[in-house]
C-alpha cells in the first residue's frame, strides 16, 4: 500500500470509504491517480464479522451523538439514533442488503412529470437514464446484480416463499428474489450465498459486494492508495481564491494533521457530508463550502419506508438465508390515482430476535406486546422502500451547543412526513398486509420506519447553481476542485435502493475526475 | 421438552415467595428456594433487586421463561449501577416511588395494581432505564432465543444453504424464474 506525504498537493483525497468513496478511490487508483482515503472507522473483514446482532452493531454502526427534531417517530423512539450507517472500513455497504435497482427514467424528472407539489422542493436531474445506463451497466458488473451479466437470481428463501404465495394470489406480477449485489454462485473470487442471514451485520462468506473486501483491495493492488482508516475529517481547507487546498483530520490518537489535495472528494453519507461542508466554514465562507445556494444540509430524504410484518399459523423461520432477497415491483411506477405521486418497492426483510424486540413497536411493553413477539418463528416481513418527497426543512443544521470529542458542532437531523409521504406509506401498509393476508395470515403488524439506512439529497446535483450544490458530475459550483461523491448528491430519491446509483455516480465522477485532471481544468 | 420443563420451574420459582437472601461483605446473594437461578449483587440490595426482578418480568411477561432469565437482568443492571453512582441513584430513587405511588409496597399489590403504576411512570428516567436493560438483556440472551424458535449465529454451521431456509412447505412453491434452484 502506498504513503504519501501530508504535503503531497498532487493527490486526490477521497473522504469516507464506502459505496460511493471506496468505489471512486478505486475507480481512479485504476487510472494511475494517487488517493488519500481518509476513513473514520476501523477496519474490519469477514473474519472478524460476528452474527450477533447488537455486537455487530457496537462493532461497525456509527454511534456518535447525533440529535434529531421534527415529527417522525424515529425522533421520539431513536432521538440520538436518526439513522443506521456504518463507520468502518467500507462504510454502509457493510451492513447493507444488497437489493441494486436502477432508477426508472421518469425519477430523473420528478419535478416535470410530478408537478408542483405543495411543500416539496421537487427538482428534475441535470442528467437522465440515458447519460447513466452505462454507467449502471459497469456498476452492476462490478458488484456481481443478479438478474444482469447472465448472473443467476438467488435462490428464495422462506420469507420470500410467504411473500411469494400472498403476491400471486393477490395479482401482482413482478416478483422474484430480487436484483442483488450477493454472489449466487461463486464469482470474482468471492463464494457464492451461504444464506448466512446475517447481511445487516456483514456478510462472512463475503458473498455480498461489499467496498471493503472488493474495490479497497484492488485499488490497493495498483500501489495508488494510502488508506488511512481511524481518520476522521474535521475540516476541508481552502485558499484567499476558494480553491481547495487540503483536509484537516484527527488520526486515532487524536493527533491532527493538514493533508493537501489536488482535489477533495466528500463522500461521508448525507449526514457526515454535509456537516462537514457546514464545519468548514470561514471568513470567506461563514455558511460554510460549497453552500452559495443554501442548499447544503437541505432536502435530507430518506425513503417513505415502514414495515409490515405477519404471523402465521404455520413456522417460518424468517431469519434463514438472505435478510432482502426478495421484491415486488407492481407498485413502483408513478401511478397518481392511487392518491400519491411516485411508487415504492416492497422487499423481504427480517430481523433477528434482539432487533425484532427494538424495532417491532418501539416504546411498547407488557403483554400484548410480548405476546406478538413470542410468534417470533412464524413471522414473515417485508419492508417498504418508496420515494420520498424533498422538503428544504428537512435538513442536517449543526447543533447549536453539543460538540463532539473534537469539539466541533453535532448534526441535528430534522424531519416531518410530507403529505405524499403519509399518503403512500398508508397504501403500502394496506397493500403488504394484503400480501401477507392472502397468504393466510393470522396477525398483521404495521412496523414504523427504523432510523435511516437510506441517507439522501443533503447536496443536491442541479441543472443552476442557485438549485443545489453540484453539477451532474458531483463537483461544486462553487469550488471546481471539490465534489460530492456519496449519496447526498441525489436530487431525489426514486423508489429504489440507492447504492447501485450511488457507484455508478462514482464511476462517471472518476472518469469526469480523470479528464479534468488530464487537461489541467482542475 | 426444555419449554415445558421451564414453564413448571417458573411456576414453582413463582409460587415461593420466599428467596433465601445472604449478605457478606457488602455482597448480596439472593437465591430462589428452588435452587432455580441466584442473583450475586453489589450495588443493589436484596429489597430493590426483588422489585426489579418483579419489574422485569412485568415489563416483558413471558410465561415460558424461568425468573433465571430476569435475573440476569437484573444482575446486570446491578453491575452498571455498582460502576455508575448516579444510575445507582436513579434505580434506588425510582423503587422508592413504586413504592410511595399508591402507599403500598408495590410488591403487595395486584398484578393489576402494579401495572397501573408502572404505567404512570412510563416516562420517568427509572421507567426508561429498567426497560430499555430489559429489552437488550433479556432478548440478546442467546440462551432465550430458542423459545422463541430464533437459531441465532449461523456461520459457523455453513449458514442454511442446506439447513432449511427453504423448508415452508406450506408455501406456495415459487417458479424457477421467480426463485432459481441454488447453486449445486
Ligand atoms: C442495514 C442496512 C441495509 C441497507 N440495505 C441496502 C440495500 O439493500 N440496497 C441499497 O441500495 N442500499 C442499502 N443500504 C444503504 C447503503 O448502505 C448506503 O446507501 C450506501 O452505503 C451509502 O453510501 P455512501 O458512500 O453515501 O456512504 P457510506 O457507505 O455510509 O460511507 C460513508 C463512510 O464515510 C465515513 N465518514 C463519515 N464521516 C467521515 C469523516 N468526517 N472523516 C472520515 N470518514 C468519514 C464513514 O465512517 C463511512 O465509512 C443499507 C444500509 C444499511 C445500514
Ligand atoms: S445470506 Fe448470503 S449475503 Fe447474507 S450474510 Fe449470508 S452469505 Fe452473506
Amino acid at each position: 500500500m502506498a504513503r504519501f506525504e501530508l504535503g503531497d498537493d498532487s493527490v486526490v483525497v477521497v473522504i469516507g470509504s464506502g459505496a460511493g468513496g471506496g468505489t471512486l478511490a478505486n475507480e481512479l487508483c485504476q487510472k494511475g491517480i494517487k488517493v488519500v482515503l481518509l476513513e473514520a472507522g476501523k477496519r474490519e473483514s469477514p473474519e472478524t464479522f460476528v452474527n450477533d446482532e447488537w455486537a455487530a452493531f457496537v462493532q461497525t454502526a456509527w454511534l456518535d451523538k447525533r440529535t434529531t427534531s421534527g415529527s417522525w417517530r424515529v425522533a421520539r423512539d431513536f432521538p440520538n439514533l436518526p439513522a443506521w450507517i456504518c463507520k468502518t472500513v467500507g462504510g454502509s455497504t457493510v451492513h447493507w442488503a444488497g437489493a441494486s435497482l436502477r432508477f426508472q427514467e421518469h425519477e430523473f424528472k420528478t419535478r416535470s412529470v410530478y408537478g408542483d407539489i405543495a411543500g416539496a422542493t421537487l427538482l428534475d436531474w441535470p442528467i437522465g437514464l440515458a447519460d447513466l445506463e452505462p454507467y449502471y451497466a459497469r456498476a452492476e458488473a462490478k458488484m456481481g446484480v443478479t438478474r444482469t451479466n447472465g448472473i443467476p437470481g438467488l435462490p428464495g428463501n422462506n420469507n420470500f416463499r410467504v411473500m411469494y404465495t400472498g403476491a400471486k394470489r393477490l395479482g401482482y406480477k413482478t416478483v422474484h428474489t430480487g436484483r442483488m449485489a450477493i454472489n449466487s454462485r461463486a464469482r470474482d473470487g468471492r463464494s457464492h450465498c451461504l444464506q448466512i442471514g446475517f447481511c445487516f451485520q456483514g456478510c462472512k462468506s463475503a458473498a455480498k459486494w461489499s467496498t471493503l473486501y472488493t474495490e479497497i483491495p484492488a485499488a490497493e493492488a495498483t500501489g495508488k492508495l494510502d488508506l488511512r482508516s481511524e481518520c476522521q475529517a474535521l475540516q476541508i481547507q481552502h485558499d484567499a481564491s476558494g480553491k481547495i487546498t487540503g483536509v484537516l483530520y484527527a488520526d486515532k490518537d487524536g493527533r491532527q494533521h493538514v493533508q493537501k489535495a489536488r482535489v477533495v472528494c466528500v463522500a461521508c453519507n448525507s449526514i457526515e457530508s454535509p456537516r462537514l461542508l457546514l464545519n468548514s466554514a470561514s471568513s470567506k465562507y461563514p455558511d460554510g463550502l460549497a453552500n452559495s445556494s443554501g442548499q447544503v444540509g437541505r432536502n435530507y430524504m430518506r425513503h417513505t419506508t415502514g414495515s409490515v410484518y405477519a404471523t402465521f399459523d404455520r413456522p417460518v423461520h424468517m431469519f434463514r438465508g438472505t435478510t432482502m432477497a426478495g421484491i415486488i415491483q407492481d407498485e413502483a411506477g408513478h401511478d397518481p390515482k392511487r392518491g400519491f405521486a411516485g411508487g415504492y418497492e416492497l422487499e423481504t426483510l427480517s430481523l433477528g430476535l434482539p432487533f425484532m424486540a427494538a424495532f417491532l413497536d418501539p416504546g411498547a411493553w407488557g403483554r400484548e406486546f410480548t405476546r406478538k413477539l413470542e410468534g417470533y418463528a412464524h413471522m414473515a416481513g417485508m419492508w417498504i422502500v418508496g420515494e420520498d418527497m424533498p422538503q428544504a426543512s428537512n435538513r442536517v443544521t449543526l447543533h447549536p451547543t453539543e460538540k463532539d470529542r473534537f469539539g466541533l458542532p453535532i448534526p441535528n437531523v430534522h424531519f416531518d412526513d410530507h403529505p405524499n409521504d403519509i399518503a403512500m406509506r398508508a397504501h403500502a401498509y394496506r397493500q403488504g398486509a394484503a400480501v401477507y393476508r392472502a397468504a393466510g395470515a393470522r396477525e398483521i403488524h404495521e412496523v414504523p420506519p427504523y432510523p435511516s439506512t437510506h441517507n439522501l439529497g443533503t447536496n443536491r446535483m442541479s441543472a443552476r447553481p442557485q438549485d443545489g450544490v453540484c453539477n451532474s458530475f458531483g463537483q461544486t459550483w462553487d469550488h471546481k476542485n471539490l465534489f460530492i461523491s456519496d449519496g447526498s448528491q441525489f436530487t431525489t430519491g426514486a423508489a429504489e435502493n440507492p447504492t447501485l446509483t450511488i457507484v455508478a455516480l462514482a464511476i462517471r465522477q472518476a472518469e469526469y475526475l480523470a479528464d479534468q485532471m488530464a487537461k489541467n481544468a482542475i | 421438552m426444555k419449554r415445558i420443563l421451564d414453564r413448571r420451574l417458573f411456576l414453582r420459582t413463582a409460587a415461593s415467595t420466599a428467596a433465601t437472601v445472604a449478605v457478606a461483605g457488602g455482597t448480596t446473594v439472593i437465591a430462589a428456594s428452588n435452587g432455580a437461578w441466584a442473583m450475586t449483587l453489589s450495588a443493589f440490595d436484596a429489597a430493590t433487586a426483588r422489585v426489579l426482578l418483579v419489574m422485569t418480568r412485568d415489563l416483558y411477561p413471558h410465561d415460558m421463561l424461568g425468573d433465571v432469565y430476569y435475573a440476569e437482568v437484573v444482575e446486570s443492571l446491578d453491575k452498571k449501577a455498582k460502576a455508575d453512582p448516579r444510575l445507582a441513584e436513579t434505580i434506588r430513587e425510582g423503587v422508592a416511588a413504586l413504592d410511595r405511588a399508591t402507599g403500598v409496597p408495590w410488591l403487595q399489590l395486584s398484578p393489576g395494581g402494579r401495572l397501573e403504576v408502572l404505567k404512570a411512570m412510563e416516562t420517568s428516567p427509572f421507567f426508561q432505564t429498567v426497560k430499555g436493560e430489559t429489552l437488550v438483556g433479556l432478548y440478546n440472551n442467546k440462551l432465550v432465543w430458542h423459545h422463541f424458535g430464533y437459531q441465532g449465529s449461523s456461520a459457523e454451521f455453513g449458514g442454511y444453504l442446506h439447513r432449511g431456509f427453504q423448508d415452508a412447505g406450506w408455501t406456495m412453491q415459487p417458479d424457477a424464474e421467480a426463485s432459481p434452484p441454488p447453486p449445486a
